[in-house]
């Protein structure tokens, strides 16, 4: 039933006995866990948003240079992040492949692609702290610019999301330790979506920080925003 | 549809054997209900203290040596946050939220317990990070409550050193409280609801319940990001909302952020606040009024309608609190129209309770009176909002106490006059004894003709152009002396309005210990949290066997029915039918 047919609903008519729709449904959709991913994302999703709308504003403003774009600004080359990237990439296929081999029972396989989805998370971790490196070396700390200061707060929390993660999937190799083929599925569905939307917030945050001027000039614009309205 | 088959079953919800773990780390909903809303209390007592302080400044200016123009405006600030947040926040979802919801849909717990008495312990932290700002160096902020950059963290401003750090980090930890609470309230609304409660069949309460809660999930991250942001640029020096400023004759290294922007997040989360704090008292009065009114809600679904309808268009008002801030003017006429269509669902609901009221059954019992007393309220300060919501009319009234009696009315009585309707109406429920009639009474009728010589006066101070958040208004040529005198005035009653509130607690307590025995359903309610087998309810609510449903919340005074109240777990062969209609039946 459409969420349409059932705010529409005339709850004060009375039902014949016994043919009361109500009481005729089945239980078949009780997964409160996924409603609570499919919430908290959203919660995420806004959080984010707000920063890359802040991003979007403060990019307006007569001191805020981009991090990238021209030849001599740090992340024009991007064989840091891109490394990055794929160790992210490499993450979501092995939690995939996790998923995967538990829909068919395969509990050691299981063990393999979840370990590696967690190491590869970790390496991830780590090839961004030496983006952080890089970049402060070159001149662009935390505080130095107004794009570094994005920069290391969006990777930040980022990491700090990929990290709440790794706590998240921990008790899943306590299932596998206990062997609970049934409820390991399930867990894992969850874990994979996660971990694919933090890859997929991981691009777009990849996309805007090392965007040029124009681009963040063009989204502005479409956000309406303009010098005047700041 | 779903119904809770898999959270029907007693063996997921063993009774705690020891004290520890049935009083202090409960993961019973009740019991966390509880412990939020004795915290909440607690920490709305501080508020209210904090302004009994403020007031005696502006009744008696000068006459209390110890409220000087620092503590001032740490007693607005600290009122201001307490108040919304702690609060009324705190109380209607945390509490309310808590309490009713398993027991409304007919679940015997939260989804998700653990993460439920988490939610509570971390509020709980978030409160002493907060309060512990009173006992730092400078004191708690003093930035007023929305914490406007630059000022908010610049030296000068009160307690701009740790005290508005420890405020920022409180917002942050509140939030994560909220977060694991909200998608425990969302996920056993949708999840845990008992055989036969459609969504249309939901009580109104638990409809307020859940849009506020889906609302604070989208709204408070707005706050979060501020409030990291601005952690930043106190703590490392970051520019987020800095502007390149000049501070006590020394530039300082910022290098040209934007204060507005701050603005816009902070009331992208303000605004939904308004209703998140409403939605939650527009559920509770309409179940209120029409149990004590002995008749069906007036429009049931224009009523969840306009629930659903208010939460989606309360995220695109939130810049008609910025009209004096230097935004894009066309911005305001986008944000004045949103403003008055978000009043059409809103008018909507106060027709809704008046036609509720119109020829019932009224019992004018104490949650009756607040009830009612709401509505008064309520209007009151909605029709004062559709001034403040036109750019014109905002203009010259921004800042002034016409503002501070606008929102008090709307924010403040309004919502606190429903949190004691509801408390009255399932305290019976929630301790098994009934709170004292003549007491309630006398704290309902010294509360709601108070709060109008308290707030309906500061409407005149506002034409006059008496501006707020001031410690002092003497020496000011625009306005005239008599202003002073109001002052007084509004101080004596905020005073005896404050002493109501004493009133009140005493008649918690002595009643708790003293008070007659409430029988299981008191008000003669058709919802299933008066239906449980044991008041208060035991662990896991419903004994044995989950209650199933098989009609809405409202069935009052259904023609033919001998009693003037059907419970929702009343199947129609159970309804005993009054003596013409089994007459009738028996002749067939």
């Amino acid at each position: 039933m459409s969420i349409f047919s059932k705010l529409t609903e005339k709850p004060w008519l009375a039902q014949p006995e016994g043919q009361d729709p109500a009481l005729h449904y089945l239980a078949e959709d009780i997964w409160p866990q996924r409603t609570a991913l499919k919430f908290f994302l959203a919660t995420v999703s806004v959080l984010f948003s707000l920063f890359i709308v802040t991003l979007l504003g403060r990019s307006q403003l007569p001191d805020f240079q981009v991090l990238a774009g021209e030849p001599w600004l740090p992340l024009s080359d991007r064989s840091g992040l891109w490394l990055s990237t794929s160790l992210l990439l490499g993450s979501s296929l092995a939690m995939q492949l996790a998923q995967w081999c538990a829909a068919r029972q395969r509990l050691s396989a299981v063990l393999g692609a979840l370990t590696a989805a967690v190491a590869l998370i970790l390496l991830f971790l780590f090839a961004q702290y030496r983006v952080w490196l890089q970049l402060a070396d070159a001149g662009f700390g935390f505080t130095d610019t107004a794009a570094s200061n994005y920069f290391y707060l969006l990777t930040a929390l980022h990491a700090v999301h990929l990290l709440g993660g790794v706590i998240a999937v921990s008790p899943v190799f306590l299932q596998l330790a206990k062997a609970r083929a049934a409820t390991l599925e399930k867990t894992l569905t969850l874990c994979c979506a996660y971990w694919h939307y933090l890859l997929l917030l991981w691009l777009l945050l990849f996309w805007l920080l090392t965007s040029p001027a124009q681009t963040l000039n063009t989204l502005a614009a479409l956000c309406g925003f303009g010098e005047a309205n700041l | 549809m779903t119904i809770s088959a898999s959270y029907g079953t007693a063996h997921q919800h063993d009774e705690p054997g020891s004290f520890w773990t049935r009083y202090v780390w409960s993961q019973d909903h009740k019991v966390i209900a509880i412990q939020y809303s004795l915290t909440a209390i607690f920490v709305g007592l501080v508020a209210l203290v904090l302004s009994a302080l403020m007031r005696l400044q502006l009744g008696f200016p000068g006459q209390f040596s110890f409220i000087d123009s620092t503590h001032y405006l740490q007693f607005v600030t600290m009122h201001g946050m307490i108040m919304v947040v702690y609060l009324l926040t705190a109380l209607l979802l945390g509490g309310f939220g808590n309490y009713l919801i398993p027991l409304m849909v007919g679940a015997r717990d939260m989804v998700f317990p653990f993460l439920n008495m988490l939610s509570y312990w971390t509020y709980l932290l978030s409160v002493i990070v907060l309060l512990s700002s009173f006992f730092v160096t400078g004191g708690p902020t003093g930035a007023g409550w929305t914490l406007y950059p630059p000022q908010a963290i610049l030296p000068g401003t009160p307690g701009s050193g740790p005290g508005i750090l420890l405020m920022l980090i409180s917002l942050a930890i509140f939030i994560v409280a909220f977060t694991m609470g909200g998608l425990n309230y969302v996920c056993t609304v949708l999840q845990a609801r008992t055989r036969g409660m459609t969504l249309m069949r939901m009580p109104l309460t638990v409809w307020g319940i859940f849009v506020a809660t889906i609302l604070g999930l989208l709204a408070f991250p707005a706050l979060l990001v501020s409030a990291v942001m601005m952690f930043l640029d106190k703590t490392v020096g970051t520019s987020f909302f800095m502007p390149v400023i000049v501070s006590l004759g020394e530039q300082l290294d910022y290098s040209g952020g934007s204060p507005i922007l701050f603005q816009h997040l902070f009331w992208f989360f303000g605004h939904p606040e308004v209703y998140i704090v409403a939605l939650p008292a527009f559920g509770i009065v309409s179940d209120i009024l029409a149990t004590h009114a002995r008749k069906n809600i007036f429009g049931y679904r224009m009523m969840v309608w306009a629930i659903v309808a208010i939460g989606g268009l309360s995220f695109v008002v939130w810049a008609h609190h910025m009209y004096v801030s230097g935004m894009n003017p066309y911005f305001g006429f986008f944000f004045a129209t949103t403003t008055l269509i978000i009043a059409v669902p809103t008018a909507l609901k106060v027709y809704n309770w008046v036609l509720t009221l119109w020829q019932g059954n009224i019992h004018l019992t104490v949650p009756m009176l607040f009830a009612i007393g709401f509505i008064f309220t309520f209007v009151h300060g909605g029709l004062t909002g559709l001034f403040l919501g036109n750019v014109v009319v905002d203009l010259p009234l921004s800042d002034t106490y016409f503002v501070v009696g606008h929102f008090h009315m709307v924010m403040g009585v309004s919502p606190v006059l429903v949190l004691f309707a509801a408390i009255y109406h399932w305290f019976p429920k929630v301790t098994g004894k009934m709170l004292h009639d003549g007491l309630g009474k006398l704290h309902f009728w010294g509360t709601f003709i108070g709060t109008y010589l308290v707030f309906l006066p500061m409407h005149y101070l506002g034409f006059l152009g008496v501006p707020r958040r001031y410690y002092a208004i003497a020496g000011t040529d625009f306005i005239p002396e008599s202003a002073q005198h109001l002052n007084s005035s509004i101080t004596v009653a905020a005073l005896v309005v404050a002493v109501m509130q004493l009133l009140f607690i005493a008649n918690l307590i002595i009643s708790l210990r003293r008070g007659k025995t409430a029988s299981a359903n008191p008000w003669q309610a058709t919802t299933l949290e008066w239906q449980t087998p044991q008041t208060p309810p035991a662990h896991g609510n419903f004994g044995a066997q989950l209650p199933t449903v098989y009609r809405w919340a409202y069935d009052y005074s259904v023609p033919g029915a001998r009693d003037d109240f059907i419970p929702q777990n009343l199947p129609d062969s159970a309804v005993v039918l009054d003596d013409a209609q089994a007459y009738a039946k028996a002749g067939q």
